[in-house]
C-alpha cells in the first residue's frame, strides 16, 4: 500500500539500523531500503538518488570502517533514512581510526567548498584514473554523493578513545 | 576464444561479450562490494580480444546502477576498448531512462573521459 505524503514537517523514520556491518547485512538493509522507497509517494528520480546515495554511504562505512582489537571496543555502524515533507535524510556512522580524521575531514572539507562545475571536473579528473589510483578511495564516493544529492555533507566527530572516534555523515535529498 | 557471459544477480550485471559478433553488453545494477574482483575476469578477456579484435566493436551499456568502485571499472573496460581505435571501429551506447538524470550525468562523464565515441540513448518506458 502506497504511503501518503505527510503534511506536516514531522521526520518519519524509514531505516534505522545499528549493529554489525558485513556484506549480508548490508545487502538486507538495501533491500528493506529500497522497499520502503517502493512505498513512498515521490519521483522516480528522487527514489535512485536517495538508493544511490544509501549504497555509496554504506559501503563507504563498510570499507573505511576502523575495526578495534578490543572486543570491549564498539565498533557498531549506524545507519538511518528518515524522510519530512522536504526531504530524504541519510545518515551513516562508523568507527574511525583518530589518525585518520585529519585526512577526511580536508576531504570532505575541500568537496563541499566546490561549485558544481568544480565538482564535476574533479570527479571526471578522478574517475579517469581508473582503479589503478589507490590514493584516497573515499574521495570519489564522497564527491558522488555531494554531486546526486546537490547539498553539502554534514559530519561530525565524536571521540571515543586514544585510538578512535565516531565518525557520521549526513546528506539530504531533496523532492 | 569463447564468448564471456554472467548472469545478472541483485547485485552485479549480466555481463555479455561476444567474440563471435563483437558484441557486448553491461546490463544491471553493478553494486558489488569488490568491483575489481567482479569486473576482473571480463577485463582479462578483453585484454585477449584486443590482441585479434573483430571488425566492428560495439558495447552496450544500460546500467540502472551502479557505485563508484564499479565507474572505475567501467573506465578501465573502455581504457582497452580505445586501445582497439586503429584495429576496430568501436562504439559504445550509454542506455539511461527518461527520468534517470543521474545516469545521464555518468555518460556525460565517460563520455568527457573516454576517446571512443558514447552515444547516449534514451530509453522510454512502456
Amino acid at each position: 500500500m502506497k504511503k501518503s505524503m505527510t503534511t506536516d514537517n514531522h521526520p518519519e523514520t524509514l531505516l534505522s539500523y545499528v549493529g554489525n556491518v558485513s556484506s549480508t547485512s548490508i545487502d538486507y538493509l538495501l533491500e528493506l531500503a529500497e522497499d520502503k522507497l517502493n512505498q513512498q509517494i515521490t519521483t522516480k528520480t528522487t527514489k535512485k538518488k536517495v538508493f544511490r546515495i544509501l549504497v555509496e554511504t554504506m559501503q563507504n562505512a563498510q570499507h573505511h570502517l576502523y575495526r578495534p582489537n578490543s572486543a570491549k571496543d564498539d565498533m557498531s555502524v549506524n545507519f538511518q533514512l528518515v524522510r519530512d515533507n522536504l526531504a530524504y535524510t541519510v545518515i551513516a556512522g562508523n568507527p574511525v581510526r583518530n589518525s585518520k580524521i585529519e585526512e577526511l575531514k580536508s576531504v570532505i572539507d575541500k568537496l563541499n567548498s566546490m561549485s558544481v562545475g568544480q565538482l564535476r571536473d574533479y570527479y571526471r579528473s578522478r574517475l579517469g584514473q581508473g582503479y589503478t589510483s589507490t590514493v584516497g578511495g573515499a574521495g570519489l564516493g564522497f564527491a558522488d554523493i555531494i554531486r546526486k544529492s546537490g547539498k553539502k555533507i554534514s559530519y561530525s566527530f565524536k571521540p571515543v578513545n586514544k585510538d578512535y572516534s565516531y565518525f557520521s555523515l549526513q546528506v539530504r535529498v531533496s523532492e | 576464444m569463447d564468448d564471456f557471459f554472467l548472469e545478472a544477480t541483485a547485485k552485479t550485471p549480466r555481463l555479455y561479450f561476444s567474440k563471435e559478433t563483437g558484441e557486448f553488453e553491461i546490463s544491471g545494477r553493478s553494486i558489488p562490494e569488490n568491483s575489481i574482483e567482479f569486473y576482473k575476469p571480463v577485463i582479462n578477456w578483453l585484454d585477449s580480444y584486443i590482441t585479434e579484435p573483430n571488425k566492428h566493436t560495439l558495447l552496450v551499456i544500460k546500467l540502472e546502477y551502479f557505485n563508484t568502485s564499479s565507474s572505475k571499472c567501467l573506465v578501465e573496460i573502455l581504457r582497452r576498448l580505445e586501445s582497439l581505435r586503429n584495429q576496430s571501429i568501436v562504439k559504445v551506447k550509454w542506455c539511461y531512462e527518461e527520468e534517470d538524470e543521474d545516469m545521464q550525468e555518468s555518460g556525460e562523464d565517460f563520455k568527457e573521459i573516454i576517446k571512443v565515441p558514447i552515444e547516449m540513448v534514451l530509453v522510454r518506458e512502456n
